[in-house]
């Protein structure tokens, strides 16, 4: 029996097995040594929700707090990459980047095309996401999409703690920069993770349920739920097929069309905004290639077009649930 | 009530906390012989039939297809014909009545996996039973301990029966140094150092076959039998289309087609089990050492290292066992065997014969070692 750990320690240890594997390794961000206002040494906190803890002591000099200044320190991240290193920068909550576009989606996601190949930019940018913290509108929203939509960036949402791991190892190895997306909710979640290094690789989608009446598509926290949904589904004689895209860019639109074919019914789960959404992505992909086979419309159970509401209970309206899959899945299911 | 008896979800290897329903190969009212096959039954890594304990007569089926019920949960009732239906139904009513499934993770029952450090590398291995004379159980290449979840308990009934996973393998050390049966054999002898075992009844399947019976020629004084199951080390053909693809197949689309292979029945192939297989394939050192192993074991298409002739020298008992349908390493080698042997071919199975007819292996192995 495997080992059980927290996706927060999975992340971290995908951090701590490179590091020490590669001298070219090198954490930097807000807090990423210190944080909760210590003087970074003694009591290194590790980041706001301690991801980063005891890397700075193991790996001196590798991990780096840097000023509130993500345009900056992602900006010198996307450099380092470009002169040899493999740096790791976490931006914090994603809702921040903002501030940082030029970084990552004209400079860095650009630089391989511009330079004809010859340049290669090994950055990853981590961040955390969504809903459900009370943490308001402007540090709640799932933004994967607005990065899946540049060419140029691999966005890996990984959705359990063994994914965490393999996928950031694969991502800190990748030549290419790519954005590591972590949803806030899933840090305490446990599971089973080898010790050893591994790797996860993009594009491949994880099949994580069987089921021949209704495939449902779902992203990074949203798996959970919609093995919730369908644990109850199952009671009530409808058997879901539950997909994990893992990497919104790649897409591994090969699983999800394959069983759309097997199924003829597709509920997409999404936690974002509705428009240009991976909800909507994906609903397309699927309209456009595998229409004969569908049997029902395509429901998308996503967020709102709003921001995400400050008040608890506005906030799990918002949030896309186990009721409002199971209500989408019997839709199509019983469609006539 | 004595003469009721139940049918319950069987637990095959330490993950599984339920299983669904695959469907029933007998109806309500069939005479039952013990050791039938009643009902099909699958967990999230494998399929298998459910086997009568006792003859009687099918007298309810509790669960239907696709139905989902924890382990020892109620599948069916075996009574003879003279039971009145009133007192089943009253058996059914209190076993669901005082039926609670197991609570928790799977570890929190029952033995689990440990790491035992052997030549300075960590070996994973499970220890099932107490007493008698032990056995130790050898997977094959690309295998691991849980190749045997359909047979470790059951073997573990009157002994001690330790699997183990080899280097390069499961969650043992990757690193499987010359890569040569005769280091794969040292370790295993190593390892029963390390557990304390003098000698053992040493059960090997395929390449852990070639290297039980390796054990058995370089330290004859710590086997007391061998059983061979789909063995290498009989005769030089293999299925090296097999052993290159598994090698390098990075993908489920890659994977899948292969290990159906290993079965007579590919149906049985679930996607749990390939990916736990991709799992494995994706740590860091396994390609390497599978690469190593292969090489070593099975360059130019055949197996490099054939002990068939020597079975006899050895002096000691030995049991072969083969599905016939073998696509991997083929069933002629079982025939080809002499000296003190017995055979046992089991029709309509594969390569991993020890799953595909788990009941049978495991009788013919328990008759074998007395």
């Amino acid at each position: 029996m495997a080992r059980k750990i927290t996706y927060q320690q999975a992340i971290n240890e995908a951090l701590d097995q490179e590091m020490g594997r590669d001298q070219n390794v090198i954490v930097m961000g807000e807090d990423v040594a210190g944080g909760a206002g210590s003087p970074g040494e003694q009591d290194a906190w590790g980041g706001v929700l301690g991801v980063t803890r005891g890397l700075y002591h193991k790996h001196p000099g590798r991990v780096i707090d840097t000023p509130i200044s993500e345009s900056g320190y992602v900006g010198a991240a996307i450099g380092a990459a470009c002169v040899g290193m493999r740096p790791v920068a976490e931006l914090m909550f994603v809702d921040f980047l903002g501030v940082c576009f030029d970084q990552i989606f004209n400079q860095a996601a650009k630089f391989r095309y511009m330079f004809g190949g010859k340049a290669e930019t090994p950055v990853v940018i981590r961040a955390m996401y969504g809903a459900g913290f009370r943490a308001a509108a402007q540090h709640s929203q799932c933004l994967y999409n607005l990065f899946t939509h540049i060419p140029g960036l691999k966005v890996v949402v990984p959705s359990n703690p063994y994914d965490a791991k393999g996928l950031l190892i694969q991502s800190i190895r990748d030549n290419d920069p790519v954005i590591f997306l972590e949803h806030k909710a899933l840090y305490t979640m446990e599971g089973e993770v080898p010790e050893e290094i591994y790797t996860v690789p993009f594009g491949e989608a994880a099949v994580v349920r069987e089921g021949h009446d209704v495939t449902i598509v779902a992203i990074g926290r949203m798996v959970q739920k919609a093995q919730e949904a369908a644990a109850d589904l199952q009671k009530q004689g409808i058997h879901c097929e539950i997909i994990d895209p893992r990497t919104t860019s790649p897409l591994d639109t090969d699983t999800i069309l394959e069983s759309v074919e097997k199924t003829g019914r597709l509920v997409v789960v999404d936690e974002s905004h509705p428009r240009c959404s991976m909800a909507s992505d994906i609903a397309g992909l699927v309209a456009e290639n595998a229409f004969g086979s569908l049997k029902a419309p395509i429901r998308q159970v996503t967020g709102y077009h709003a921001p995400v509401p400050f008040s608890d209970a506005l906030e799990e309206l918002y949030i896309p649930s186990a009721a409002k899959i199971i209500a989408a899945a019997k839709s199509v299911k019983e469609y006539k | 009530m004595s003469d009721i008896h139940t049918i319950t979800m069987p637990k095959w290897g330490l993950s599984m906390q339920e299983g669904k329903v695959n469907g029933w190969l007998k109806q309500v009212g069939d005479a039952i012989e013990k050791g039938q096959e009643i009902v099909e039954v699958e967990s999230e890594k494998i399929a298998g039939a459910v086997e009568a304990g006792v003859s009687g007569v099918l007298r309810r089926q509790l669960a239907g297809e696709e139905d989902v019920l924890p382990v020892g949960g109620l599948l069916g009732v075996i009574a003879d014909a003279s039971v009145a239906d009133a007192d089943i139904d009253a058996f059914v009513a209190d076993f669901q009545a005082n039926f609670k499934p197991a609570e928790g993770d799977a570890e929190d029952q029952g033995p689990t996996t440990q790491k035992i450090e052997v030549n300075g590398h960590k070996l994973r291995y499970l220890k099932r039973g107490e007493g008698g004379e032990p056995m130790v159980l050898i997977h094959g290449f690309g295998g691991d301990l849980n190749n045997w979840l359909f047979n470790h308990e059951a073997l573990a009934a009157d002994r001690e029966v330790y699997a183990l996973d080899l280097p390069g393998h499961g969650e043992s050390t990757k690193d499987v140094g010359e890569g040569t049966l005769d280091a794969l054999a040292d370790t295993v002898v190593a390892f029963m150092d390390a557990v304390g075992v003098d000698a053992a009844h040493l059960v090997g399947h395929s390449m852990g076959g070639a290297v039980s019976l390796t054990v058995a020629a370089r330290h004859p004084q710590r086997v007391r039998s061998l059983s061979l199951i789909g063995s290498a080390g009989l005769g030089e053909e293999i299925n090296t289309g097999y052993i290159e693809g598994f090698v390098s197949a990075a993908n489920r689309n890659a994977l899948k087609p292969l290990l159906g292979d290993l079965f007579a029945d590919s149906s049985l192939v679930t996607r749990q089990l390939v990916d736990d297989l991709l799992k494995y394939k994706r740590l860091e050192g396994v390609g390497a050492a599978l690469g190593t192993l292969s090489g070593k074991l099975f360059a130019n298409g055949r197996q490099n290292s054939v002990m068939a002739d020597q079975l006899a020298s050895l002096g000691k008992p030995v049991l072969v066992i083969w599905g016939e349908e073998d696509r991997i390493i083929p069933v002629a080698h079982a025939q080809a065997v002499s000296g003190r042997v017995q055979v046992e071919v089991f029709g309509n199975r594969g390569h991993m014969v020890q799953m595909e007819a788990a009941n049978d292996v495991n009788r013919a192995i328990a008759r074998f070692v007395g």
